[in-house]
């Protein structure tokens, strides 16, 4: 009995933690499937809008008066996107948006890294008052600053100019690309830093070499917001450029809209589509760089 | 020793002549007004919006600019959607363009605050001869000061199932014969149809597109002789006030009727805009739109094939003269701060000639606002409805709404909500009438102290 007793013991020992493991497997399956299935209907609710902009940008007017939406055309037609570009320069447009939202990106991040670097390192009096002026700055509504800063642009003669708006994105993104770089910062630990420097790497070797690489998934993000701010961007963009040689694509994408909310629906959502490309295409670039990126980050953490 | 400084007295003289060279040379590009012999030109903002009407436009500025050689025009596009913003800033900040492209609502703000040209020094006189008296009157004000040409305008009428309306047995009213308003709710409840009975008819008679509930209501109070703002004259100018008595509110009292007691018109349509009622136009669920003129562009792009409709004249009120109803022209100004006011003006008066305001009208599937533009044959002809809108332009007048000072932020606070919740039955008339009188008489006379 004993021995049976002694047989079976190990064997119950043995089955029992496998039982518990399969269990556990289970419910870890489970809970996998719920997240994902989270995931999938969260995914949907961002997808939606986007999938219908573009099924509807490929009907035809007497499908877009139906009374039974379908969720894809039933006749797909290219017409809209041909009555878009032919009402509209839109072209040019887009050429003018990626000029400023590329240029005030690249400027915004490269005045944030080492701004949001030296805030983080060297703290003082001076960085708290640093932070607290860029929290108060991103108080300010739109509203209450256009007019003033048309005045001082215009005294620059920098009204019209894709250069003036370029500055104004800088100026605008800035506070919060900052307030962003920061936090990857303080996550990149110091005594890397000092390891490198016992090394004997010099300080601008030690910010090439080894912060900046750590930085890279919090540079990629700080990017993407930047671009996608200034892309989006409508208000700026409409008192500031008046002439319709510099209006950029979100200005333009108004001129589908007619008086009390008539809208050109189809070459509305053809040209929308055609301005979320340059995003959707920005993102799929970066965001391999931006996973990779925290990977780098972990491991030599 | 001494060479030196001379160079670079040399180089800084250089370069102070290079400095102002270029100073001068930005003071005139960036003013844009003119250059050595003396060419100027002039910034068309237009609010053009279909096709073919930025085709027309642009087409007599080209034309123009053939012709005029001392005055080019350059034709900047805006937008209906941000007009407001985009002129309040560019007057502001000194930048405005010199014509501008408006409607008559919106002048107002702009004319008070000293933004546009007067234009009775400017005009010909054959400019003011071609537009009837009722379209001055919608761009006149701050002390008899004109503001603006009227050149297109729209008015409300009634889109309806050409087969549904047929099958009823309805008389079918023309621009001369138009119905009254309670033949047009005997037809509506002719048109609803409920089959099980339920209290939600599977058909109704029509809708009200109330998305803008303010507009709508004042502007057809017109038909029914009421006008929502009285204007008298006092010493300081004109002062408005806002009444809603008897024949103010016959029309929304027949709006409240249809959508909560005849259920000729459905609840659901009250937050929709006039776009938004054409799918169940065009699916049978609706046999009659009130919409403005233009919506017919849209109907007929967007009608099923095989599906006929037709455009009826708004219904007018039983007494006597009352069949008006308030429109809210389109208007080309001049801005105050144009350096070549005259110019603009000229380029004003021409582009609202009859001939030309037809071609401006036909584009964008408007009313000329001119009697001899109103008869061009394409404007007159059956497609389409265009002969009931010619027909009827003589009942339009300017919306009450114009003018008053104000007007925007009663809208907005007070009206906007109080018609809404009195058209879902939330309110019953008397608190419609406090809301609109009471609070809105404290916001009018704050803009006019």
């Amino acid at each position: 009995m004993s021995g049976t007793s002694s047989l079976g013991a190990p064997t119950a020992r043995t089955s029992a933690p496998s039982a518990g493991h399969g269990r556990r497997r289970t419910l870890r399956l489970a809970g996998r499937t719920g997240q994902y299935a989270g995931l999938l209907c969260y995914l949907v609710f961002l997808a939606f809008p986007l999938v219908w902009l573009v099924s509807t940008s490929f009907k035809s007017p007497q499908e877009l008066g139906r009374i039974d939406p379908t969720w894809l055309p039933q006749h797909p037609t290219l017409e809209n996107f041909r009555a878009a570009f032919e009402a509209q320069p839109l072209a040019r447009s887009a050429l003018n948006s990626l000029i400023v939202a590329g240029g005030a990106t690249l400027i915004s991040v490269a005045l944030a890294v080492p701004a949001a670097y030296a805030l983080v390192r060297h703290r003082s009096l001076v960085s708290t008052a640093a932070n607290g002026w860029v929290l108060v700055s991103q108080m300010f509504p739109f509203v209450l600053v256009i007019i003033p800063l048309f005045l001082v642009l215009k005294n620059l003669h920098l009204v019209n100019s894709l250069g003036g708006l370029i500055i104004v994105y800088v100026v605008w993104n800035l506070p919060f690309s900052l307030w962003m770089l920061q936090g990857y910062v303080k996550a990149v630990p110091v005594s890397l830093e000092e390891a490198a420097a016992v090394d004997g790497a010099s300080r601008p070797r030690i910010l090439r070499s080894v912060v900046l690489p750590l930085l890279a998934p919090g540079l990629v993000a700080t990017l993407m917001f930047s671009f996608v701010t200034a892309w989006n961007e409508f208000f700026f963009a409409l008192v500031l450029l008046k002439s319709p040689e510099t209006q950029t694509m979100s200005v333009i994408l108004t001129r589908f809209l007619g008086d009390e909310g008539v809208a050109d629906l189809g070459p509305l959502a053809a040209a929308s589509v055609l301005a979320t490309i340059p995003s959707l295409l920005f993102f799929a670039l970066l965001q391999r760089r931006l996973a990779s990126g925290m990977l780098a980050g972990a491991v030599k953490g | 020793m001494r060479r030196a400084p001379r160079g670079t007295r040399g180089a800084v003289r250089a370069a102070t002549a290079t400095l102002l060279t270029c100073a001068l040379l930005t003071s005139c590009a960036g003013g844009g007004e003119g250059d050595g012999d003396e060419t100027v030109t002039l910034d068309y903002y237009s609010l053009a919006w279909q096709k073919e009407s930025v085709a027309a436009n642009k087409k007599l500025v080209a034309r123009w600019n053939k012709t005029h050689g001392k005055v080019k025009v350059r034709y900047v596009q805006g937008a209906w959607d941000t007009v407001h913003d985009q002129l309040l800033t560019s007057f502001e900040g000194g930048e405005a363009p010199d014509i501008i492209h408006d409607d008559a609502s919106d002048l107002t703000d702009f004319a008070y605050g000293g933004y546009l040209a007067d234009l009775r020094d400017y005009l010909p006189e054959e400019s003011r001869a071609a537009i009837p008296q009722a379209g001055w009157d919608s761009v006149t004000m701050n002390g008899g000061r004109v503001y603006g040409v009227p050149f297109l305008q729209e008015p409300k009428v009634i889109i309806a199932d050409k087969k549904l309306l047929e099958r009823s047995g309805v008389r079918i009213p023309t621009a001369g014969h138009p119905w009254t308003w309670q033949e047009f709710e005997r037809a509506a409840k002719k048109l609803t149809r409920d089959k099980d009975g339920n209290g939600k008819p599977e058909r109704y008679g029509t809708v009200w597109p109330m998305k803008e509930p303010v507009k709508q209501s004042v502007n057809l109070s017109l038909s029914t002789g009421g006008r929502l703002f009285t204007r008298e004259r006092t010493g300081d100018g004109t002062k408005n006030t806002v009444r809603f008595t008897g024949r103010d509110a016959a029309i929304s009292e027949l709006i409240h009727r249809q959508v909560n007691k005849d259920r000729t018109a459905p609840r659901s349509g009250l937050g929709m805009g006039g776009s938004d009622t054409l799918p169940g136009f065009f699916a049978g669920r609706y046999a009659m739109v009130p919409l403005n003129f233009s919506f017919r562009q849209q109907v007929q792009q967007q009608a099923p094939d095989g599906f006929e409709w037709t455009v009826l004249p708004l219904p007018r009120g039983q007494r006597e003269g009352e069949n008006a109803q308030g429109v809210v022209p389109q208007t080309l100004s001049v801005a105050q701060e144009s350096a070549h006011k005259k110019a603009a003006a000229d380029f004003v008066a021409y582009m609202t000639t009859p001939e030309h305001q037809a071609a401006l009208a036909k584009g964008d599937w408007l009313l000329p606002t001119a009697k001899e533009a109103l008869k061009d044959p394409e404007i007159n002809r059956r497609e389409d409805g265009w002969r009931t809108g010619a027909r009827i332009a003589r009942t339009l007048r300017p919306s009450p709404t114009l003018g008053v000072r104000g007007y925007a932020e009663w809208s907005d606070k007070v009206a906007t909500p109080a018609f809404q919740r009195y058209y879902r039955a939330d309110t019953d008339l008397d608190a419609l009438r406090d809301a609109l009188v009471d609070d809105g008489n404290l916001i009018l006379d704050r803009y006019q102290r």
